[in-house]
């Protein structure tokens, strides 16, 4: 190990305790690595396209979530390896980035792993490798800019839209009811989408689930749906043309931060101290009352006389609303988000067409519905399923969904799916390898077996030859000359995924390709991994 | 390979994973199997805490509830039982045992090398045909004001007869339509109180029209108030504290300390001689009454009753028409509730405080009696399914009948679909019905028919348009389930089919089983 010596041949020490350590070096820690990122990509190969399966995962507490989302899968996963864990940051970043293709991401790059190691073991020098990488994936992203579509949707036209969410809820377990998931997906997001600027907040868009009832009684509401009912059981259950307040202050003494003592030491003192507080729970109350509100949402609680006074002056109020819900409140009904009593003022209050309660099943559920707000951009989705984890995972399909409709808007470009971008690159890649002298062209080949990975899996999981369908594809694209050939995974009987209206967006694809090459480099980089051996 | 996951976690993969949801799923399914039915066992369940406290019961729900399980697909089945308890109440034995047959008949399938995607496939086409089937042989009454009484009779009678009460099925029965039809269609069950008192028999539990709170009145008040005007509240009835933050009581001779406590109690009076300003002679208060206060309103003779729990106050608003009232300093605007007649009565050896000819008429009290808890206990819970099922019929009036029946033509619809499906799929459509064959197969078996003969008759009588038959586990024969009045809810029957195709689905759909490494804790013991 790290031993070295000084010029009169006594030891010095280079890393502290190292016989506590563990070490790997040169191509045994690159080909550790390795088989750790292949062993992350291998778990979630079966889980991609639309016959994918899912995975049951168990949570630390004993919780189960089953999904097929690669990104959830990794997340939930517990993993201890340093390298598995960076293929987990990966997907999250291509999560957080995109939205979609997480597994796909995770997959590619454990097959660049995997030709890495074949080079790796035939003396191929690791930074070569990763620099041939690169320069593939530059060809490969070019490519896709080439073969991609751009595709024309407006507000009369959405079908475009809603076939690029369905072809991404059709590997999820909500495929059931795809079609009226990705029209509620489709028009939530061109409901807050500012098409002008190209841009969508999803903040906007809040999805709710609660359990039971059927995947099909899903709905879009045009407004806020907050898990609260009112204060006091007596109040109104539905005001309309509700004037809101929209408060982050307790009805209830004041608390100041600075510390206090109030000392009472005469009977006097004790009676106006009384006098005070009842005062300030009555002018608390009216302020409200003197500026028109008709409804009061308050971030904390209230104390017990402040909500029967509340409820005396016929002024329905919700308490303890969490602080993300407030913003949306606030956004929605074009409220402004009032601090202190003494700043109320009536061009602060949010303005709903529409609040009431709504009551579920036979417990005593209750959700507060806020509707035909002044500003229609929040929208809510509220799933309704079978059971907690189907509606977990209704919420991960509809975020993917979500995204996608809009990267879309951000940029109209799309390419086709089923595997067929991929294929079509691997073709550019291979026909561009021969060009390039040196052993880079080693490299680069070796990226254009990997992409084919993609499409080998789809077909796997679809139960078809790999082998032989993505031979019969590719050898089909080169004839034809037509990049929109892809794997006919839902058995429809033509390989052409125009045809099939399977697309996916042209950012989510490139993203994939320069995460999944990063990643590799990152991993292909690494000769030298020190770690603490079994405490 | 170098190890990707924490010490302790595991992964089981492919065959292996599905064998172990298959395996944990049945099993549970079987755990609850013999419960189903008129004839269907009860268990019992010791709790692991201090207590060992022993729960009696047949309700799928509150078993598997208690138990605790390791196994992941288990935990899927565990929670849609849990789901069909919250949305409908009843069914709950019924969806476990269907996911459990299904994922039997799946099992078989992958066995023979079918792909669980298209066994997938073919169990959703089948459960929309199933669905379709139901929805077209449906009854619905609802404009029939007889009828569809007489149909809500019948669905409780048939709900409560797999129950603990099945002896005095017809009185309790009784006592659940009369309940629900008084809730007028609102699905609230939290207007009908059940208040459980041991002794006595169960045919001598009843319906109150009025209101009953469990608690006693205050000694030296009055124990009967005719025409009572009754003040609900919600306030501090001991010392009322000062809420302003960081007031405290500094001193410095016993003196003062003597003036303050004046104060205090003069406070008190005062608060007290608001709350009489009202013009009430009932007080109810969901806080503790401090001795002073009390005596105070004896002296006015106001009938007082302290630490009402939150439902009960609620509740007695509701029915009272009253408001909950924290502030009394405008006497004149707040609503007062009203009702005829307050006084004490006994039930047992309790004394209970009773509302009658109380204002809104929605809300009834059913008070249950019985030899021991752990009867009131099932018996509040059977009869919880009951009201269950009945408020959301009345909500939903489409009826079936029981006794197996919709299982039967389900199955038939299913079979024919089958026979006309070309390709794989059309086996796991086969599988689907004799999922759904097992459920009066199970009802059978329990009752300790010979199922096999009794299901192929049932089978062969259900090639007959129009066909009425199901399985009277009574008589142990083959019997028209329209004569003998054996019906369930549409929409039961509906949630039981949909919510256990669902989970089947999702345990199918599992080729992985990731187990994290459990959280340590620390030993609290």
């Amino acid at each position: 190990m790290a031993l070295a010596f000084d010029e009169f041949g006594r030891p010095f020490i280079i890393l502290k305790e190292q016989e506590q350590k563990s070490r790997l070096r040169g191509l045994d820690a690159q080909k550790s690595n390795i088989s750790a990122g292949k062993a992350v990509a291998r778990i979630l190969r079966t889980s991609l396209g639309p016959k994918g399966m899912d995975k049951m995962l168990q949570s630390p507490d004993g919780d189960v979530t089953i999904t097929n989302d690669g990104a959830t899968i990794l997340e939930q996963m517990d993993v201890d390896n340093q390298i598995a864990k960076l293929m987990v940051e990966l997907s999250r970043s291509q999560d957080y980035e995109i939205g979609d293709g997480t597994t796909g991401v995770v997959v590619l790059a454990g097959a660049l792993l995997e030709k890495a190691e074949r080079l790796l073991e035939r003396g191929i020098h690791p930074i070569r490798i990763a620099e041939g990488y690169e320069m593939a994936s530059r060809i490969a992203v070019e490519h896709l800019e080439r073969v991609a579509n751009k595709f024309e949707f407006d507000d009369t036209n959405l079908e475009p839209l809603i076939q690029t969410c369905m072809t991404t809820l059709s590997s999820k377990i909500v495929n059931r009811c795809k079609r009226s998931l990705a029209e509620i997906a489709v028009k939530a997001v061109l409901a807050v989408a500012d098409l002008e600027r190209k841009d969508v907040n999803l903040d906007l868009i809040k999805v709710e689930g609660k359990v039971g009832g059927k995947l099909e009684d899903t709905e879009l509401i045009y407004g806020i749906v907050v898990d609260k009912d009112m204060s006091h059981p007596q109040m109104p259950k539905q005001i309309e043309d509700a004037k809101i307040a929209i408060l982050t202050c307790p009805f209830e003494p004041p608390k100041p931060k600075t510390k206090h003592k109030v000392d009472i030491d005469t009977v006097e003192k004790f009676q106006t101290l009384r006098l005070q507080e009842q005062k300030y729970f009555d002018d608390m109350v009216q302020k409200c009352k003197d500026v028109g509100a008709t409804l009061v949402i308050c971030q904390w609680g209230f104390d017990d006389e402040a909500n029967h006074l509340l409820m005396h002056r016929n002024l329905p109020a919700v308490r303890w609303v969490g602080g993300v819900e407030l913003e949306l409140i606030a956004i929605a009904t074009g409220g402004r988000i009032v601090p202190r009593f003494q700043e109320l003022s009536t061009e602060k209050l949010g303005k709903a067409g529409m609040v009431r309660e709504k009551s579920f099943g036979t417990t005593k559920d209750r959700m507060l519905y806020i509707e035909h707000c002044a500003n229609s951009r929040a929208v809510t989705i509220f799933i309704r399923g079978g059971n907690k984890m189907i509606i977990e995972e209704t919420k991960r399909s509809l975020h993917d969904a979500l995204c996608v409709a809009r990267n879309l808007i951000r940029n109209k470009s799309i390419v086709y799916g089923g595997g067929s971008a991929e294929i079509a690159c691997s073709i550019a890649v291979e026909a561009a390898a021969d060009r390039y002298p040196g052993v880079e062209q080693y490299a680069i080949r070796a990226f254009g077996d990997a992409l084919e990975a993609i499409p080998m899996a789809l077909a796997e999981n679809s139960g078809l030859q790999p082998i032989e369908t993505l031979s019969a594809v590719k050898a089909q694209q080169i004839k034809d000359n037509n990049p929109h050939f892809g794997i006919d995974c839902n058995d429809v009987g033509t390989n052409d995924m125009r045809e099939q209206n399977v697309f996916e967006t042209l950012i989510g694809k490139q993203q994939q390709l320069l995460l999944a090459t990063q990643v590799v480099k990152m991993i292909l980089k690494i000769d030298d991994v020190i770690s603490p051996s079994e405490y | 390979i170098d190890r990707i996951f924490k010490d302790e976690a595991s992964e089981e993969k492919g065959e292996r994973a599905r064998m172990a949801s298959f395996v944990g799923a049945m099993a549970i399914a079987d755990l609850v199997k013999t419960t189903l039915g008129p004839k269907g066992m009860d268990k019992i369940l010791q709790s692991t805490g201090r207590g060992r406290e022993v729960t009696v019961t047949n309700d799928g729900a509150t078993i598997l509830k208690s138990l605790h399980i390791d196994n992941p697909a288990a935990k899927v089945l565990v929670d849609i039982s849990k789901v069909q308890d919250d949305e409908v109440g009843d069914g709950t034995t019924s969806v476990v045992v269907l996911a459990g047959e299904l994922l039997r008949e799946a099992e078989k399938l992958v066995a023979t090398k079918i792909h669980p995607m298209t066994i997938i496939s073919g169990f959703r086409m089948a459960a929309e045909c199933a669905r379709n089937a139901l929805s077209q042989k449906v009854v619905d009454n609802k404009t029939d004001a007889e009828k569809f009484r007489s149909d809500l009779m019948n669905i409780a009678m048939t709900t409560l007869s797999s129950k603990i009460l099945s002896q005095d099925k017809e009185h309790f029965a009784k006592l659940a339509v009369d309940a629900v039809m008084r809730l007028k269609g609102s699905t609230n069950l939290e207007s009908i109180q059940i208040i459980k008192k041991p002794g006595g028999s169960l045919m001598d539990s009843f319906l109150d029209e009025g209101f009953i709170l469990d608690k006693k009145i205050g000694i030296g008040q009055p124990k009967r108030i005719e025409n009572a005007k009754i003040l609900v509240a919600n306030t501090a009835m001991d010392t009322d504290k000062v809420k302003i933050y960081g007031a405290r009581v500094r001193v410095d001779s016993m003196a003062r300390v003597a003036q303050i406590e004046t104060a205090e109690k003069e406070k008190m009076r005062e608060k007290v001689q608001k709350i009489i300003g009202h013009g009430i002679n009932c007080f109810v208060n969901r806080q503790l009454i401090y001795n002073f206060p009390e005596e105070l309103f004896a002296d006015a003779g106001i009938l007082a009753i302290e630490h009402a729990d939150f439902d009960g106050i609620e509740r007695l608003a509701l029915v009272t028409g009253g408001e909950i009232a924290s502030t009394f300093d405008n006497p004149e605007s707040v609503k007062l509730g009203h009702c005829d007649l307050i006084e004490e009565i006994m039930i047992g050896e309790d004394k209970l405080i009773h509302f009658s000819g109380v204002a809104m008429g929605q809300a009834c009290t059913i008070v249950l009696r019985g030899a021991s808890h752990h009867v009131l206990d099932e018996a509040e819970r059977s009869l919880h399914d009951a009201l269950c099922v009945l408020s959301q019929t009345v909500n939903d009036s489409r009826v079936l009948l029981g006794g197996g029946w919709p299982e039967m033509v389900m199955a038939k619809e299913v079979d024919e679909l089958a026979k006309r499906t070309p390709g794989k799929k059309s086996l796991a459509i086969e599988a689907f019905s004799r999922a759904l064959l097992a459920i009066p197969t199970i009802i059978a078996d329990n009752a300790g028919l010979d199922s096999a003969e009794l299901v192929s008759q049932l089978r062969a009588e259900h090639q007959k348009e129009g066909c009425t038959a199901g399985i009277d586990v009574i008589s142990g024969s083959v019997g028209d389930m329209a004569e003998r009045g054996i019906c369930e809810a549409f929409k039961v029957k509906q949630a039981v089919l949909l919510s256990a195709t669902e989970a089947a689905e999702m345990i199918l759909r599992v080729d992985e089983i990731i187990t994290c490494a459990p959280r340590r804790r620390e030993d609290r013991m």
